[in-house]
């Protein structure tokens, strides 16, 4: 017997099916048998998305020794009152500042599953001011290297200019604030 | 507290790219600074933060969007809303606080108290992804004048799943791809989509073999990229799918116009004249006519109608349509009805 599917191995699988009282026979080979669905009858039913989030986030938990494991779990947000057990369990943080008190964590698990630790998009309009500025100047400063590199120091004075003025409007603020 | 409008339905228009692409969708993720996430927040918080969107958006002239309170409305309109793709199986579970502001034309809203405070979400029949984030990002600023959303520099906007931290954004596409499939190429395409950070499953049913060769293909990557970079990304494996898919069709129609024209027109027959039908058979039968009328073959007969029929066909607006409840053999002999009474 030749495999239904690809039509060129030998077949030594045999499927018999029945739904809704309408008999199906199939014959494959071991690679296309092991290639469909047909075998996959969902039989791990706990298998969620939130499941596999925990399966994650443990190892971040067992890679650490054991006497900094202890501490860290149990370590609780004070505002919601999550562990990182909960949360590991879950896969939801409780609020903004779960952030904060889980944050050596974060790397590590922030790296696994974005493969990036730094947001790069959008930021507040209104409150993002800060964060708007220290791009800029980062822009800035690319543009300094690049205007050094091609000896251009005239442009690369009026940058460092630019640099230093938006960096105490910075300083103004973060004074202003306290 | 107002009703939904059952009749409005987004697909009855045409947008780009429709022969394969029938949905395009942007969702913003967001949460308010000082209060905990949803699966935190007292039911007084939760209902706080519905009454603080109504005070933003309440007066927005440009959208006119409804409240929709998620624990008061009935059973068989969560399942309308769930049915429309509007809320989420998560969000249709009844709960005091949750809530869903709808504009008219039910192509913008936000969930509220879901697994965030907010889920922004606007839709598009077609693929129109940089339009949808033109519109997504507006909404966004409009609430963020008003309200002070969890952010860090470091990390972006906070939410309550790690992995939707950052932008906070999951822009899909709904595709039809009946081509790749019947050729057998959908597994190598699904394989390379994964590879690039892009997630793509079944959009009725589970498995590689999804019922209606319908599939929803969306970004997994929220950290580290910006919004319009993500959005690209999604597009141009999208522009590669639609083109491969094209591209089948055209060896089907190439090798197989005789069997192709008998299916299809078999599939058109059963639509047509039977009794009773289940929703796995009319989605693949369904699946067969728009395939039929994206080549061609059929041409008295509208895709968009076919985009509209999925969701027709599905039980709570059958139920609604009929003005009762249904059993499932009461179900199945509606729908043939309901299909028959649209081609």
């Amino acid at each position: 017997m030749i495999c239904d599917k690809c039509g060129e191995k030998e077949a030594n699988v045999h499927l018999t099916k029945i739904v809704n009282g309408e008999k199906n026979e199939i014959y494959l080979c071991e690679n296309c048998a092991s290639q469909s669905n047909e075998f996959s009858f969902g039989t791990d039913h706990n298998f969620t998305f939130q499941n596999l989030l925990a399966g994650i986030l443990s190892p971040a938990i067992n890679n650490e020794s054991s006497q900094n494991n202890l501490l860290n779990n149990k370590v609780v947000c004070n505002k919601c009152n999550s562990s990182y057990q909960e949360f590991s369990q879950k896969g939801l943080f409780g609020c903004a500042e779960c952030y904060d008190i889980f944050e050596n964590k974060l790397e590590s698990l922030m790296k696994r599953i974005h493969g990036n630790t730094e947001h790069s998009g959008k930021v507040p309009q209104r409150r993002g001011g800060r964060l708007k500025l220290k791009r800029k100047i980062n822009d800035l400063r690319d543009q300094m290297q690049e205007a050094i590199a091609m000896e251009n120091f005239e442009k690369a004075a009026i940058l460092r200019d630019q640099i230093h003025e938006i960096d105490s409007e910075m300083e103004g603020e973060v004074n202003g604030e306290h | 507290m107002e009703n939904i409008d059952y009749s409005s339905h987004l697909f009855s228009e045409a947008g780009p790219e429709k022969d394969v692409i029938i949905s395009s969708r942007i969702r913003l993720a967001r949460n308010i600074e000082d209060i905990s996430f949803p699966n935190k927040a007292k039911d007084s918080e939760r209902k706080e933060i519905v009454e603080m969107t109504k005070q933003v958006i309440a007066d927005q002239e440009k959208y006119q969007f409804n409240l929709l309170d998620l624990y008061e409305i009935s059973d068989i309109d969560r399942e309308i809303l769930l049915e429309k793709h509007l809320i989420s199986r998560d969000h249709a579970k009844r709960r005091v606080g949750k809530a869903l502001f709808l504009n008219n034309k039910q192509d913008i809203s936000i969930m509220v108290n879901e697994e965030d405070h907010f889920r922004i979400q606007v839709l598009s029949p077609g693929m129109d992804l940089d339009k949808l984030w033109k519109k997504a990002n507006e909404i966004d600023d409009l609430l963020e004048e008003n309200l002070d959303f969890a952010f860090s520099e470091k990390w972006g906007y906070l939410t309550a799943c790690p992995t939707n931290v950052g932008t906070g954004l999951r822009a899909s596409i709904m595709c039809h791809l009946p081509a790749l499939n019947l050729t057998n190429r959908i597994d190598k395409v699904m394989g390379a989509i994964s590879q690039l950070g892009l997630a793509v499953r079944g959009m009725y049913g589970e498995g590689s073999n999804p019922a209606g060769n319908i599939y929803q293909i969306s970004n997994q990557i929220t950290l580290g990229h910006s919004e319009e970079d993500i959005i690209d990304n999604l597009k141009s494996v999208n522009q590669q799918i639609v083109e491969q898919e094209r591209k089948a069709r055209q060896i089907m129609l190439n090798n197989e116009i005789d069997n192709l024209k008998d299916a299809i027109k078999r599939s058109f027959g059963v639509l047509k004249y039977a009794y009773t039908i289940s929703s796995k058979e009319a989605l693949q039968l369904l699946s067969d006519v728009k395939l039929g009328i994206d080549l061609g073959i059929i041409n008295d007969l509208s895709a968009d109608l076919i985009s509209e029929l999925l969701i027709l066909i599905r039980p709570a607006h059958l139920k609604i349509s009929e003005g009762r409840d249904l059993t499932n053999k009461e179900l199945n002999i509606k729908r043939a009805e309901m299909i028959q009474e649209k081609i």
